[in-house]
């Protein structure tokens, strides 16, 4: 490579992060020895400080700049994916090009991955000098700008979908909320109370479900799925699937008399949580938003046998269309919000509790249909019979949650919700109720004081987990009673305590197809399922890839509280950038230099995104910079060479790997034969 | 570089080239939840393990590396869609050089490790790094008496092969 390192004058500043780099890598030995190894390759300072991110460690970057006229910059501590941005607008900030920065970690890396501290100091100089050959050829580069499109796309219609649509459309944006059931509302929509306040679920979410229907902004489209995902940030092109709904919506007025006159019942597994029974044209519940029924393919009479159309006699507006197909539309978005919630943890599963087996075992969903005024109890808690009240209630806490057999996570709302069954129970029945829990755990607003509540009101806690539930009685008392086996761990005693009904608390499990959702948009899950947040504290909502922003329980369990906030938070986020018009994307592109081009068309397969083209008329290829997403692979796939890949250049890499194995030091030091 | 006195075990130099996406944010996850792993490898990131252009490779064994880690995105989730796919392929016909040029196809390894699976990475290097240390020093450089100019390479990236890339014997 030519003498490049002549001309550059380089600073390097190695962090200690407190103790986080400095109790494991000697930094002032790293410093010292940059400072002497690396001159040759154009190193004139280096310096080490506490905090390299804090303002004065910034300040100190920029003084050099302008002290010693520094062309490059190498920061030696934490990943980039933390602080590249700070040390880039500090370089920034002092006139230099903050692509003529590089941070290399030597925190997530080096010191907090190992223990031999000569050995992690070894590493740690390896890792600077390959930051240092790098940064030699890095160039200065200006962001991409590109328009961001308006709308927003809103996956999703709980309540975290529902807030964030409304605050988007609020602030005067399109948005498109998109809707797998026929209903908005999400879970949240299936409850009757909500803790801690005992607020009713409905009076308080129906309004937002309405304003979300009627919002000039708002396109709602249920009853519909994503298919296809193309583009960016900025500007995405999103395939959706509206399936058809066999009712014409202009045409429908909502007033229920098809599925009053509809002949076939269906037990409802979605919203009744198999408690209750649907027509085979139904809305999923009363105050459901659209208010347009949708007619069960499966299940319909008509598609099964070819006869009875029940609906279409009575419908008063003619609005049934048997031969309705489904709508493929593509809609452009700038951004797009995923809050597709969560699932029930399937109780059967856990075979020892006997749901599915034992009739009077109920799961938590099961509970709050019964507990609803609208469901199909009419809000009176019974028993699988339809009739008995229960005497004794137990309710098992972490079925599913916080078990290693299961899920390892805490689904976080299920003490509240336990808690609020217990109050329910007591109130509505008069039964004794028993709370079988490993831990009370209840870090919210008011959340404490509800248990201590629910501690005043006389329930039973027992402290253990539950063994087994099952209905082989022993004693007289047990007669016709299901038996909860159970150590209470407080007091070192099998007890056998005798109930009426179960209640599980289920967990929270993401949904079933999450795998599938983040591979249609690009970005990651957890190995539980769960997506994958930017940053675990500092950056909650936003993902990985630009311009997709996750809110709700799609990122993990949690309350309505938080997922109404999370929604909030991102609509916030993606509106800031709307109101930007455009925005600044990483320069990291391929170009192709055309007179090194063979037209030989390999790069042309290589790419996913279609960026590149080939022109015939000249017999090369060209890189659109506009779809180029810079993955680099056409880079080091073209037998030219004449492919370079901005950031991330054939230069720069080969570079680093010399500085790596520190090659670029004097042979005296580096290599003995 | 592998400096062994006789009472020291072998300690192996490996290069790793980690995706910006999973494997680097793999790296980041391990460091974050402080799992511990051996401090053989230096880790380079790109932002696709399509990027990976073999002469990279080579070059770092020429270099004196013992041994060269490839970490991507597990099929099916690659943040550019199946770019990883052309590091397999391309990976797949590494190895076969490598076997043709007398290294042992062991020394190169690709890791699939997601951003989540800070555990696996820190585990599978641990694992590479011993399986490195059995097969030895490579000494590449050394043993081919003189190493490859870094101009020479650079031309065979970029398509240009020149006269000098005969390795003088």
């Amino acid at each position: 490579m030519d003498k490049k390192e002549e001309n550059e004058k380089i600073g390097v500043y190695v962090c200690h992060c407190g103790t986080n780099i400095a109790g494991v890598v000697n930094v002032g030995e790293v410093s010292t020895w940059a400072a002497e190894n690396l001159k040759g390759q154009g190193v004139v300072i280096s310096r080490d400080y506490k905090f390299m991110c804090s303002s004065l460690g910034q300040e100190l970057i920029q003084n050099d700049i302008k002290e010693y006229g520094l062309t490059r910059v190498v920061v030696a501590a934490c990943s980039p994916h933390l602080h590249e941005k700070t040390f880039r607008n500090a370089c920034k900030g002092a006139g230099l090009n903050p692509y003529l920065c590089e941070l290399v970690s030597i925190r997530e890396q080096d010191s907090w991955v190992h223990t031999d501290k000569v050995a992690a100091t070894e590493k740690a100089k390896a890792i600077l000098s390959g930051g240092v050959s790098r940064v030699v050829y890095h160039e200065s580069l200006e962001p991409l700008h590109v328009p961001i499109h308006p709308a927003t796309l809103v996956v999703g219609g709980g309540i975290a979908g529902i807030q964030a649509a409304l605050e988007i459309a609020d602030a005067g944006f399109p948005v498109y909320l998109v809707e797998r059931e026929p209903s908005i509302g999400g879970h949240m929509a299936q409850f009757d109370k909500t803790f801690p306040t005992l607020d009713c679920s409905a009076c308080i979410l129906t309004p937002k479900m309405v304003d979300a229907g009627n919002h000039p902004n708002i396109t709602l489209l249920t009853y519909s799925e994503i298919e296809k995902v193309d583009g960016y940030v900025g500007s995405f092109a999103v395939t959706i699937r509206k399936r058809a709904r066999s009712v014409v919506e202009k045409d429908c007025t909502g007033c229920g008399i098809c599925w009053e006159k509809c002949p076939k019942k269906v037990v409802d597994d979605v919203f009744e949580a198999g408690m209750g029974e649907r027509k085979a044209i139904y809305v999923p519940f009363p105050q459901a938003v659209p208010k347009y029924p949708v007619i069960d393919r499966v299940n319909c009479t008509y598609y099964i046998k070819g006869t009875c159309k029940a609906c279409e006699k009575f419908c008063p507006t003619n609005a049934i269309d048997f031969a309705q197909e489904d709508e493929v539309m593509t809609v452009e978005v700038g951004n797009v919000i995923l809050a597709t919630g969560w699932d029930l943890f399937d109780a059967r599963r856990i075979l020892q509790y006997g749901y599915g087996r034992l009739p009077n075992v109920f799961t938590s969903l099961e509970f709050e249909r019964m507990s609803n005024a609208a469901g199909p109890t009419g809000g009176s808690i019974v028993m699988r019979d339809g009739k008995t009240t229960p005497k004794v209630v137990g309710i098992v806490h972490c079925v599913g949650s916080r078990d290693k057999n299961y899920n390892e996570y805490c689904s976080s709302i299920c003490c509240m919700q336990s808690l609020k069954f217990a109050h329910l129970v007591a109130e509505r029945t008069g039964a004794e109720v028993y709370n079988f829990y490993i831990d009370i755990r209840t870090p919210a607003k008011g959340y404490e004081e509800f248990y201590h509540r629910l501690l005043d009101e006389g329930t039973h806690f027992v402290r253990g987990k539950v063994a087994e539930i099952n209905d082989a009685t022993r004693l007289p008392s047990e007669e016709g009673k299901l038996v909860i086996q159970v150590e209470d761990t407080l007091t070192g005693n099998q007890l056998r305590v005798p109930v009426d009904m179960a209640i599980l608390s289920a967990g929270l499990e993401p949904r079933h197809d999450s795998k599938e959702l983040a591979k249609l948009f690009g970005i990651s899950c957890s190995a539980d399922g769960w997506l994958i947040e930017r940053h675990p504290k500092l950056d909650p909502i936003a993902t990985m890839t630009d311009g997709i922003y996750i809110a709700g329980c799609v990122q993990g369990p949690k309350d309505i509280p938080t997922s109404v906030a999370q929604g909030a938070a991102a609509a916030a986020r993606i509106l800031g950038k709307i109101q930007q018009k455009e925005i600044a994307l990483e320069p990291i592109r391929a170009t192709i230099h055309e007179e090194q081009c063979s037209g030989c068309r390999i790069c042309n397969n290589l790419c996913p995104f279609n960026a590149i083209l080939f022109h015939e008329d000249r017999m090369v290829s060209e890189v659109n910079p506009a779809l180029c997403q810079g993955c680099g692979t056409c880079v080091a796939g073209c037998p030219a060479g004449a492919i370079s890949g901005t950031g991330f250049s054939n230069e720069q890499i080969l570079s680093q790997i010399n500085g790596l194995l520190l090659l670029n030091i004097p042979k005296k030091e580096a290599v003995k034969a | 570089m592998a400096d062994t006195p006789e009472n020291k075990p072998f300690e192996p130099v490996i290069i790793g080239f980690t995706c910006n996406w999973c494997s680097y944010r793999a790296a980041d996850m391990a460091g974050t939840a402080r799992m511990k792993y051996a401090p053989n490898v230096r880790l380079t990131r790109l932002m696709c393990s399509g990027r990976l252009d073999p002469t990279f490779v080579f070059k770092a064994f020429a270099g004196g590396a013992d041994g060269v880690l490839v970490s991507g995105c597990h099929p099916g989730d690659c943040h550019y869609i199946n770019q990883n796919y052309k590091a397999m392929r391309r990976f797949h016909l590494m190895k076969r050089v490598l076997v043709q040029m007398g290294i042992e196809p062991g020394r190169l390894k690709l890791l699939w490790a997601s951003a989540a699976e800070g555990a696996i990475f820190a585990r599978e290097i641990n694992k590479f790094v011993e399986e490195v240390r059995a097969l030895g020093p490579l000494h590449w450089n050394t043993n081919h008496g003189s190493q490859i100019a870094d101009h020479v390479l650079l031309s065979v990236v970029n398509g240009q092969p020149s006269d000098e890339m005969e390795v003088k014997a």
